[in-house]
């Protein structure tokens, strides 16, 4: 009914010359305030720009990739180290999380008892939106040193591919759960009347019809983890070294921005804000591939 | 077939498991933080200051620098949020060009890393408006981050009201100013506040945001232009920077744990009021 609300006609419309028509000052006023929030990305594109405009302007981008190392302060700034880890980061929790998260949304749909399966989805929106922080400050009183008994020093990419995958795990729950819901339920009895095992079921007719949802949710999730900082930060290590091994300490890109934020300045401050830049460009292409994906598929939905 | 009635108790058997492990992994991060944490928390903990960099004393001036922080946070995005809301709502069609680059630009927001608005932060408000590190800079910082949420909620209470409230202060001749507040608005206020409740959420939960807007100074603030510690910072120090730290971490980590269980336990609540109140009461009164 969304098209219909503003084309309902209100008395102001026909007698405009009797009095002041406060419906126009109401809807300009609106008008203003959308208009500011969604300035925002702009803006927030906009100064990213102009803060990294002085290293682009002088430099281009060549020394992220050439330099010899990180290190700002002898006018070094190669980034790859960092872009290793935070794709290392990134791909391991994913690859985790994606099966992880799924299973979570089978059990919530077709496993548990419903009493169970709510009270879990329950849990999953809980963990969800759990400070970073205090999954940052976990992973490196709990999880640290229990995997520095396992192989010192501990503060690892592993650390970090845990936490990030904890973080990151309800997100696809949260969205696969939701696509499974949209199935519909006339697919499910097919299936069964067919004589279809539940999990025969779920592999033939629930992942093909909730695909979309699910590469949505996986997209989302990627997202997330690229832009973790806090949890990340805290248990990696933060040593700015391409990791040869599993136990060997990271840094990621968001990570360097917040570790170092605080006393760059003139090129330095420029180049972590060129880093931010590539964060927000790698953000909106997700964005960008998550509409595209919802937008060319999902034919269960659409006749449902 | 044969194969399928294999492999179906082992696939079950999986499933089960995966939730165990989910579920035995969030009663340890809980359990872990409750159980060492309880026995920090006190009245002196909760309302005296920080000594010796945090390693005693208490976290009396983060709690007021979080509050305020939250304050101008939900006093700037409520307003924009719900405005903003209302015109997606109400007054822009699903085609319009201005609504769908608002739509569009909203769902950006939504995905943008914490870490880049503290960038955004620091440069633009910090910086170029000159308000440097202070709880203004990162309450406005913070509500840039919350509008997506507040605006989605607040747009859903807003489509849960029915259609036969419009038609019919339209057929009684209500212009729409009057309409949206005494009829639309009133109706909607759960939603609303499911918003904003989920709002102050995601608003206590960020730390990487903050970091250089509004700094971390632990002294109480005597204005909005001070620098003040927000809790998740305060943890975050205390656990990385602080040696000898932890013990007073656990209690902030406990504290902030209780205040988002809290939050959620709200809007929990009322998305159970608004979610009922169409469904059975609303047509009979």
């Amino acid at each position: 009914m969304t098209w219909l609300k503003d084309k309902i006609s209100s008395p102001s419309k026909l007698n405009k010359s009797s009095q002041f028509d406060w419906d126009w000052v109401l809807v300009w006023v609106l008008r203003i305030m959308a208009a500011i929030t969604g300035a925002i990305v702009l803006l927030i594109v906009i100064f990213l720009i102009l803060e990294s405009l002085p290293f682009l302007q002088v430099k281009g981008i060549g020394p992220f990739f050439t330099d010899q190392r990180w290190n700002p302060t002898e006018g070094l700034y190669n980034f790859t180290p960092m872009l290793w880890g935070t794709l290392l980061a990134t791909m391991g929790s994913v690859v985790v999380a994606t099966p992880l998260g799924i299973i979570s949304a089978l059990f919530c749909q077709y496993y548990a008892p419903v009493a169970i399966g709510n009270l879990y989805r329950r849990l999953i929106e809980l963990l969800a939106g759990i400070p970073s922080v205090v999954y940052g400050f976990w992973g490196l009183v709990v999880l640290v040193p229990l995997i520095n008994r396992l192989h010192p020093p501990g503060a690892s990419l592993l650390a970090g591919i845990i936490i990030l995958t904890i973080m990151i795990l309800p997100t696809i729950a949260l969205v696969a759960d939701a696509s499974f819901g949209k199935v519909p339920q006339e697919y499910l009895l097919g299936a069964t009347s067919l004589g279809l095992s539940k999990w025969g079921t779920i592999c033939n007719v629930v992942f093909p019809a909730a695909k979309s949802g699910l590469f949505t949710g996986v997209i989302l999730t990627v997202g997330r983890a690229i832009g973790e900082t806090m949890a990340v930060l805290m248990v990696c290590g933060n040593v700015v070294e391409t990791p040869s091994s599993i136990f060997d300490p990271i840094r990621t890109l968001t990570a360097n921005i917040a570790l170092e934020m605080a006393y760059a300045l003139g090129n330095h401050r420029s180049a972590l804000f060129v880093s931010g830049l590539a964060l927000m460009a790698i953000i909106v292409l997700l964005a960008v591939a998550a509409e595209v994906i919802t937008v060319t598929s999902s034919p269960v939905t659409k006749n449902s | 077939m044969k194969q399928e009635i294999i492999k179906s108790p082992i696939s079950t058997i999986l499933v089960w498991l995966v939730a165990v492990l989910v579920t035995g992994t969030f009663a340890w991060i809980l359990g872990d933080i409750i159980f060492h944490g309880v026995g920090g928390i006190s009245w002196e903990f909760l309302t005296t200051a920080p000594e010796d960099a945090g390693r005693s004393g208490g976290i009396g001036p983060i709690l007021v620098s979080t509050g305020l922080i939250l304050a101008v946070a939900m006093g700037v995005s409520v307003p924009l949020g719900v405005g903003t809301a209302i015109l997606l709502a109400e007054f822009t069609s699903a085609t319009n060009w201005f609504g769908r680059f608002v739509r569009r630009s909203l769902d950006i927001l939504a995905g943008v890393p914490s870490i880049v608005f503290g960038l955004f932060g620091n440069a633009f408000f910090a910086k170029t408006l000159g308000l440097g590190f202070s709880i203004l800079s990162g309450g406005l910082t913070l509500a840039c981050m919350v509008l997506p949420i507040l605006i989605r909620s607040a747009e859903e209470g807003l489509r849960g009201v029915p259609d036969e409230l419009r038609l019919g202060a339209a057929a009684l001749g209500l212009s729409r100013t009057a309409t949206l507040f005494h009829l639309l608005l009133p109706a909607a206020i759960p939603g609303l506040l499911v918003g904003l409740v989920l709002g102050i959420g995601r608003a206590i939960a960020e730390t990487a945001a903050l970091v250089f807007t509004s700094g971390y100074v632990a002294r109480m603030p005597q204005s909005l232009l001070d620098s003040g510690r927000s809790l998740s910072i305060h943890i975050f120090d205390l656990s990385m920077n602080i040696s000898g730290g932890d013990t007073n971490a656990y209690g902030s980590a406990l504290v902030l744990v209780i205040l988002f269980l809290m939050i959620n336990a709200t809007a929990a609540w009322l998305a159970h009021q608004s979610s009922s109140k169409y469904n059975d009461s609303y047509q009979f009164r």
